[in-house]
């Protein structure tokens, strides 16, 4: 059965159908790469899942239950988290304060009022073993607003990682870093994500490391699935590859 | 680098009262060196003070910037006032008590309305509905005193009613302002653990980015609700402080000029650190009297010395300080 599955999902902006009657799969423990030309509706097709966006037709089952009504809470609590395609971070806090805040708030924690943070050694000790993971150790008391694009990347994965999420969308994790950066980035991402078990969907236009890194391709366009399969099948798909060309690689 | 005092698991409580102890001393004896005058000033400084620091859990620490802090100093100060007039009470405990319940119910309310929006719609939220309780307390003047507003006598404090023998002064300069001083030393001490908790972190988290505090699950106006409801009750309490200090309320205290100067407090201070509004409050209050001694624009030199300030020290006397200090050790 499948982890989440949408049916018939939709969202139109006024005239433009960015999200067009999707029926979208994912497999548990799959690592899954959504592709497709700009605008194809990849980070539409996320915001309805993780609940940024409301769709206006259409159902979403996670984990076998209807969740199209539930809140961006409720979702997180039942396991879908997501990182962002342009960064999005608490800047102002320090790097490990990012990490924790999630694991505070995983853990129910963050409403406490009265008693100091500093008390949840735990919390602290899991937040900075986040970091370790995402070689992010020496950037731990540096604010998040102060490190470099590619950490910036990393850390904005770190945050959703440290959620314990069951479904984790990865909305271009290597976008704006340079080329050179990319492969390193993915790396660290991806051994995390299968040592962990975790299922991925990630968004990513750099067609090597879609082909490296992903067991299964889905391929959007103008809102609907243009088609999906193995790595190896959506690399002699014609109608994948002449859409795909003429846009960017990256 | 001002930021970086907000962050971190933060600073051991212990090291916290140790650097803090000197100043505690210091408070505690210039009631004895100081003219009764200055002393006054000092306790309506203080007051403030714990307005101030209320005020800012909103606007440093949750990017709320609210322009109707006066409604809640002046539902501390009318739950003082009532309870004196219907009641005949005359326990300063019991002040406190009432006016923390009154303001609590009140930012619950408000707190409902305002916290759906941000920016500036919730400071013209804030404010209207700080305009609201000023125009009823002149509307239900039969209940209130309208202008006239309502006295208050000197309270007991701990049971102990003012002695024949000693002034209303004395009693203020010393016995009053020991009471207030503990009060602030403990609402001091209350914000410091509550802005250094997880949820003082989930505050943060929303003020730099309400998105991703939504993604990783904090449920952001409950938490603006609650820090909107923490933050009135301690300018209520504020409020329930200063009333005896001067014996008297009026509608004053709710108009919102005196949200203004609460703002301002904040700002002079520094509203990015945590002592900042402390220090802008007292530093404010004697500056608004000084101003108010030397012109009759006193208005229109406080609001140039503000306009100057957020030009030249955009971090506020505590920021200042800091980075000054910081440059200092390493040139050292
Ligand atoms: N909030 C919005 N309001 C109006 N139109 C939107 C909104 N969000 C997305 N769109 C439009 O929907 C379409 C799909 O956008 P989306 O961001 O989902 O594409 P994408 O596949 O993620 O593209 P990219 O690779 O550039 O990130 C685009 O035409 C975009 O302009
Ligand atoms: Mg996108």
């Amino acid at each position: 059965m499948s982890l989440l599955l949408t049916t018939k999902l939709t969202k139109h902006f006024g005239e433009n159908r960015a999200v067009d009657g999707v029926d979208f799969a994912v497999r548990e423990g799959q690592v899954l790469a959504l592709i497709g030309s700009n605008g194809a509706g990849k980070t539409s097709l996320v915001n309805l899942i993780s609940g940024l966006l409301r769709a206006d037709s259409g159902q979403i089952q996670f984990r076998g239950v209807d969740v199209t009504a539930e809140s961006v809470h409720g979702r997180i609590r039942a396991g879908i988290a997501r990182s962002f395609q342009l960064v999005n971070l608490f800047d102002q806090l320090t790097c490990l304060d990012n990490v924790a805040l999630s694991i505070f708030a995983r853990e129910g924690k963050a409403r406490k009022l009265f008693s100091l943070a500093r008390r949840y050694r735990g919390i602290w000790e899991e937040a900075a073993e986040v970091l370790h993971r995402f070689g992010l150790d020496g950037k731990a008391r540096m604010l998040a607003g102060g490190i470099a694009q590619g950490e910036r990347k990393l850390l904005d994965v770190a945050v959703a990682y440290a959620l314990h999420p069951r479904l984790l969308f990865l909305d271009e994790p290597t976008s704006g870093v340079s080329t050179r950066e990319k492969a390193p980035i993915m790396d660290t991402i991806s051994s995390i994500v299968r040592s962990q078990g975790i299922t991925a969907v990630i968004i990513e236009h750099d067609m090597d490391i879609v082909f490296n890194y992903s067991d299964r391709i889905v391929c959007m366009h103008q809102g609907t699935i243009l088609a999906e399969g193995t790595p190896d099948e959506i690399r002699r798909n014609e109608s994948v590859t002449t859409t795909l060309i003429g846009t960017p690689a990256s | 680098m001002t930021a970086a005092v907000l962050s971190g698991e933060g600073r051991s409580p212990v090291k916290v009262v140790a650097s803090a102890a000197p100043v505690v001393v210091l408070l505690w004896v210039l009631p004895y060196v100081l003219a009764p005058y200055k002393t006054l000033l000092l306790t309506y400084g203080l007051v403030m003070a714990i307005a101030a620091l209320g005020f800012n859990l909103l606007l440093g620490y949750t990017g709320l910037l609210s322009f109707g802090h006066s409604a809640f100093f002046g539902v501390g100060a009318y739950a003082v006032a009532f309870m004196v007039k219907y009641l005949d009470l005359t326990s300063m405990e019991l002040f406190i008590v009432g006016a923390t319940v009154a303001s609590a119910f009140v930012t619950a309310l408000f707190g409902l309305v305002c916290v759906r929006y941000t920016r500036i719609f919730f400071s013209i939220l804030t404010l209207a509905l700080s305009q609201v309780l000023w125009s009823l307390a002149f509307k239900f003047f039969w209940v209130t005193g309208g202008t006239d507003g309502l006295r208050v006598p000197t309270p007991r404090l701990l049971g102990r009613a003012v002695a024949a023998s000693e002034d209303k002064t004395t009693f203020l300069v010393h016995a009053y302002y020991s009471y207030v001083l503990v009060v602030f030393l403990a609402c001091v001490a209350l914000m410091w653990v509550i802005v250094n908790s997880p949820f003082g972190k989930a505050l943060q988290a929303i003020r730099d980015n309400e998105t991703r505090a939504e993604f990783v699950g904090v449920q952001i106006w409950r938490y603006r609700w609650i820090a909107f409801m923490v933050s009135g009750v301690f300018t209520g309490l504020a409020g329930a402080l200063w009333v005896p200090l001067n014996g008297l309320t009026t509608p004053d205290i709710l108009y919102w000029p005196f949200s203004g100067e609460i703002v301002f407090m904040a700002v002079l201070g520094g509203f990015r650190t945590f002592s900042g509004p402390i220090v802008g409050a007292i530093v404010f209050n004697y500056l608004k009297t000084y101003a108010v001694g030397f012109t009759v624009y006193w208005q229109l030199l406080l609001g140039v010395i503000l306009v100057t300030l957020v030009l030249a020290l955009p971090t506020g006397i505590t920021g200042t300080a800091g980075q000054l200090l910081a440059r200092l050790r390493r040139a050292a």
